[in-house]
């Protein structure tokens, strides 16, 4: 392991392009945003760095204060739901027989092959009015209706369709959808090498298969339910194109806002501050992440 | 018991195939309330399959089981009057060890006041007096063995399941903890089922055992018959160590047999009965007297010279090269300090057994 200090050439010409990769599109753009978000706008393209922190002040008007704790809220409600939806997939997938496995893994994957855009625009397709959900409770309502009528207890009044698109909830579907892969991954990871016999003791000492998830499974899976947890939360808290595509116009998240300060807006140092307090939310939730995974293991 | 003499456990002519193995081969078996019973095998026999079948987490194929009476087949494992201690021990880590043995009795709804009394009663049986409050990672290896036992016993089962408990401990420790089961086992009068493929273990331990090979069981007796009159080859090749020559009967008298043997001569055997064809003709190690000279009388002895010597401490292992080319192996107590230097390597001398020491095998 001390190799390295023995022959430093060789530790440079390794980290050299990945370091040089890192300072250039990472670090430096980061510290100019940095720079930004205390800077002033000079003109239609120019930002002068003066030092002010009147950014900062406007970012924590209420009307954005409000709009940061609604997607704080948000994120975390879509994190659960998808960590209700993930963890009975991954666990299907880590029981599965050797040969289902990579197919069923593969079918989790599947989605990540297509672009994040049309992804959601196919969402669309589902939510709508007229879109697949509603054309399947249609035919089911219809069904039921011809089955009453038949029976002489008349027809069913006719379907009115669900507005599932364009509100909050449709967002968190949204969320849900795309982000369900990185809650799957981490939860099937742990669940994969948790050792049978813990599951099998339970169900011995006179556990059913309730109160074995919730006394052993979930409790053996915190690692990975904090990890799927926190790849989930922090894209989510700052996201901008489903609740831009899939949301109403009470769905406005902090991440459009950000985003509209860079484009339509034009304030880049306001953005920048949005930006950057969104981004210490991240630090504390992480922070809270290494203070759980320490305190017993 | 309260059961009249019924057996607490009836395997009856139960299979288990995962594909085309037959892991457990038409097995039928029948074990004592309050009877140590132990499965003996070798590694792959079927060992694990029976046992876990008798917990649940198996459904056999063919066959069924009966516990008390009760057939077990529609019985989920949470439900079967039987605890097991696995051979991963299986305490849970999350969990302390007071925690580990109170949750067999929690799960079920055991009031909270009964539930203390109960696991400070259960530690104190396996002495881990003042262990309640520690994580399972702050134990060795034979303190968590004896968490496992401890959170199974709380249960009052039936039957108590132990797959190869022993195994993970040194062999000091592993000693200590055989008198330790047995001890249990008479204090709490449970039906104890062990799995090992120690064989010491088993014959230490066990009121009977049942030698299990490729899922088929050989036979089931008692230590001394197992040892002293095994059914087989197999049984009396993997039960302590064996003289095995192959013969042939070649005249039979009533029950009197001839038998021609390779390296061992030709000689008159009576059993009792008549066996076919091929069979082994077998002495233990510890019957064969070692002498300097031919002996008078009864024996049956052969010349032959030290082949090797091993020591071990208590007793050497002797091989004798006889001049058939035959090797004979037998054990010698180190009774005195000369005895395991008496012997070197080269030196003539004689072998002699009672002709009751035979022991004839079917093959
Ligand atoms: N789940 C399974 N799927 C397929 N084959 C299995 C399975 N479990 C056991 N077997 C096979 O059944 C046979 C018996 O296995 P078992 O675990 O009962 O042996 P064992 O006697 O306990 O051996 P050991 O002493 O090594 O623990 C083996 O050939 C094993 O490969
Ligand atoms: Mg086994």
């Amino acid at each position: 392991m001390e190799s390295w200090r023995q022959q430093p050439l060789v530790f440079w010409i390794f980290i050299l392009p990945g370091g040089l990769w890192l300072l250039l599109f990472f670090m430096a753009p980061l510290a100019l945003v940095w720079l930004f978000s205390f800077g002033e706008r000079a003109g239609v393209i120019g930002i002068e760095i003066t030092g002010t922190l009147a950014n900062y002040w406007e970012a924590l008007e209420p009307l954005y204060l409000g709009l940061f704790w609604k997607s704080l809220w948000i994120a975390a409600i879509a994190t659960l739901a998808t960590l209700i939806v993930s963890f009975p997939v991954a666990l299907a997938v880590s029981f599965a027989s050797r040969q289902m496995k990579p197919i069923l893994l593969l079918l989790v994957i599947l989605p990540f092959w297509t672009n994040l855009l049309i992804r959601t625009y196919a969402m669309i397709a589902v939510l709508r009015t007229n879109g697949y959900i509603n054309y399947g409770l249609e035919g089911v309502w219809n069904g039921v209706s011809a089955a009453t009528a038949t029976v002489g207890l008349g027809a069913l009044p006719a379907f009115q369709p669900l507005t599932l698109l364009y509100n909050n909830t449709a967002v968190i579907i949204g969320i849900v959808y795309i982000y369900l892969p990185f809650m799957v991954l981490p939860l099937y990871a742990t669940l994969e090498r948790l050792d049978r016999s813990f599951l099998e003791a339970s169900l011995d000492l006179g556990a059913g298969q309730w109160r074995t998830f919730f006394n052993v499974v979930v409790p053996l899976a915190k690692a990975g339910i904090i990890s799927g947890i926190i790849l989930v939360f922090i894209p989510a808290l700052g996201t901008f194109l489903i609740s831009d595509l899939l949301g109403g116009p009470d769905s406005q998240l902090i991440g459009n806002v950000i985003e509209r300060q860079f484009k339509a807006a034009n304030n880049w140092p306001l953005g920048a501050a949005m930006s950057f307090l969104l981004m210490y939310v991240t630090f504390a939730v992480l922070a809270l992440r290494s203070m759980f995974m320490n305190r017993d293991v | 018991m309260s059961n009249g003499g019924r057996p607490m456990v009836q395997i009856e002519q139960v299979s288990k195939r995962f594909g085309n193995v037959a892991a457990v081969d038409d097995v039928s078996l029948n074990i004592a309330a309050n009877e140590f019973f132990a499965l003996l095998g070798p590694s792959g026999c079927g060992k694990t399959t029976l046992l876990r079948m008798l917990a649940g987490f198996e459904q056999p194929t063919g066959g069924r089981i009966l516990i008390d009476g009760e057939d077990m087949a529609t019985v989920p494992p949470n439900r079967r009057p039987v605890n097991m201690v696995f051979q991963s021990y299986a305490v849970f880590p999350h969990m302390t060890v007071a925690d580990n043995v109170a949750y067999g009795l929690k799960v079920v709804g055991v009031p909270a006041g009964e539930i203390g009394p109960r696991v400070e009663q259960a530690l104190a049986m396996v002495r881990l007096e003042g262990f309640g409050g520690r994580r399972p990672d702050q134990l060795s290896g034979g303190q968590r063995q004896r968490v496992a036992l401890a959170r199974a016993l709380i249960k009052r089962p039936k039957v108590l399941l132990l797959d190869e408990p022993l195994s993970a401990l040194d062999r000091k420790l592993r000693e200590e903890m055989q008198l330790e089961l047995v001890r249990l086992q008479q204090a709490v009068g449970i039906t104890f089922v062990i799995v090992t493929h120690d064989q010491e273990e088993a014959l230490s331990m066990a009121d009977r055992i049942a030698v299990m090979d490729k899922g088929k069981m050989l036979q089931v007796a008692p230590p001394q018959e197992l040892y002293e009159a095994p059914n087989c080859q197999m049984v009396a090749d993997f039960i302590g160590k064996m003289n095995l020559v192959s013969g042939r009967v070649t005249g039979a008298e009533g029950t009197r047999l001839t038998i021609e043997t390779s390296g061992l001569g030709t000689f008159e055997l009576d059993r009792g009965y008549v066996p076919k064809g091929e069979v082994g003709i077998a002495i233990r190690p510890e019957k064969i007297q070692l002498l300097r000279d031919k002996p008078n009388g009864e024996l049956i002895a052969w010349p032959g010279k030290i082949a090797q010597l091993a020591y071990f401490g208590d007793s050497s292992n002797i091989y004798v090269e006889l001049e058939s080319g035959l090797r004979i192996a037998c054990t010698r107590a180190n009774q005195s300090r000369q005895d395991s230097v008496a012997f070197k390597v080269g030196d003539p001398c004689w072998v002699a057994w009672q002709p009751g020491d035979y022991l004839l095998l079917d093959s």
